[in-house]
């Protein structure tokens, strides 16, 4: 299953409201039912911690670091890709 | 209320504007300002139109002196006047300000900051890179207004950017809680200070007391936004309740973050005249050294080290005697 994450938040993902949306109705039943997902950030030309940290955060605090088995951050620039890694990195150390 | 404005106020030289602010009679607001020039920090505009709805929202009284200074009518196209309905009595031919400053904007919800930032870019015609961390900032500031200071008013923001030093200059204020009573909910500040200490060290968040944050809180924004600052080399303001902390210009060579703000080259006080919310003013030298995924890599070391000091503390060691 894929999510096209510019199609939600455009060019700026800073929405954390947005990213708390895709979150719970996408990203969490998808992994709930066992499936693989990728988020796809094509054309997202940056992105604040902040709505990172609100899309995936939860994420890995539910179902633990081995999570990330199941997700593929797809397209992500180098800014987006870094935001990723930090939001990651300290997720680890808090679960 | 009484505020002056005098001849300059800037980042550096704030202390004494905010020290001069009378806040003891809330039944009017008395604006005075200096006769010849006035150049003042957005932040400051900021900080009169957030007492200034104050006092409208409460059928209060402002009495703003009629401005004599040249300058005057820079405070009428950044729209002070128009935000709190005064009429400022000036003829100004409005230009677009295209390439010069963003006027003072009221943002109360998520969708009036998602306009604001597609709009406020033609405003600074700057190219897209130098772009990103001033997004970055408002976006983040104005979402810790709204989801922690309950203020009425939303936030309050402006902006001026100045060619000559590549610096744009950023004011975000609120009138709501306040960050001591924000941390309250889960903290122990025991000074406005201390809250706003609290506030800048990574991990720490008004909506839980677990390290590491919630669903949607990872405490991690005005550290963020501090050490943007720092990369560029120039100032950070915040200012809450008494307290205010201060970063400073830092011109050693190799910049260093550090989780603790005490230990960045900084400036704190905690006898200010009381503010009734938050006041953030931000310097931002758009040159070279502002290295936004430079920034990211310094941010992951931070975090790093302070896992491993999370980790000795963890840890226990054998008694010997």
């Amino acid at each position: 299953m894929e999510i096209n994450i510019y199609q939600k938040v455009g060019s700026f993902a800073e929405n954390k409201d947005i990213a708390k949306k895709i979150r719970i109705k996408e990203i969490l039943p998808i992994l709930d039912a066992n499936s693989d997902i990728i988020l796809d950030f094509k054309d997202v030309e940056s992105a604040t911690q902040s709505f990172i940290h609100a899309l995936i955060s939860d994420v890995i605090r539910k179902h633990g670091i081995e999570v990330l088995d199941k997700i593929t951050f797809k397209n992500c620039n180098i800014t987006v890709k870094k935001i990723i890694e930090i939001v990651i990195e300290y997720m680890q150390d808090h679960t | 209320m009484r505020i002056h404005l005098p001849n300059s106020v800037w980042i550096g030289n704030i202390d004494q504007f905010i020290s001069s602010f009378d806040n003891s009679n809330t039944n009017i607001l008395e604006i005075t300002s200096h006769k010849k020039w006035v150049s003042v920090h957005p932040v400051v505009l900021c900080m009169i139109t957030a007492l200034g709805l104050l006092m409208n929202k409460n059928n209060k009284e402002i009495s703003f002196e009629k401005m004599e200074a040249r300058s005057k009518h820079y405070f009428e196209r950044m729209g002070l006047f128009d935000v709190l309905n005064l009429d400022s009595e000036m003829k100004v031919e409005h230009h677009e300000p295209t390439g010069r400053f963003i006027p003072i904007q009221i943002i109360k919800n998520t969708s009036m900051l998602e306009d604001f930032i597609k709009e406020m870019i033609p405003l600074l015609h700057l190219q897209p890179e130098k772009v990103e961390p001033i997004k970055y900032i408002i976006s983040e500031l104005v979402r810790n207004v709204f989801e922690h200071a309950e203020s009425q008013n939303g936030a309050i923001v402006c902006a001026q950017y100045y060619k000559k030093s590549n610096t744009i200059r950023i004011g975000v204020v609120d009138s709501g809680v306040g960050i001591k009573n924000t941390l309250k909910r889960y903290y122990h500040p025991v000074s406005d200070l201390d809250a706003i200490t609290l506030a800048l060290t990574p991990g720490i968040t008004g909506t839980t007391h677990k390290i590491g944050g919630t669903a949607t809180n990872a405490g991690a924004g005005l550290f963020f936004i501090k050490s943007l600052t720092k990369i560029s080399r120039d100032f950070f303001l915040i200012y809450s309740g008494n307290g205010a902390y201060k970063l400073l210009k830092d011109n050693k060579k190799e910049i260093k973050l550090f989780s603790d703000p005490l230990k960045d080259h900084h400036s704190k006080k905690e006898s200010y005249p009381h503010w009734q919310g938050t006041v953030v003013g931000i310097d931002l030298c758009l040159n070279e050294t502002l290295n936004f995924n430079k920034l990211l890599d310094l941010i992951r070391n931070v975090y790093r080290e302070s896992r491993k000091e999370q980790n000795k503390a963890k840890y226990k060691k054998g008694k010997f005697i």
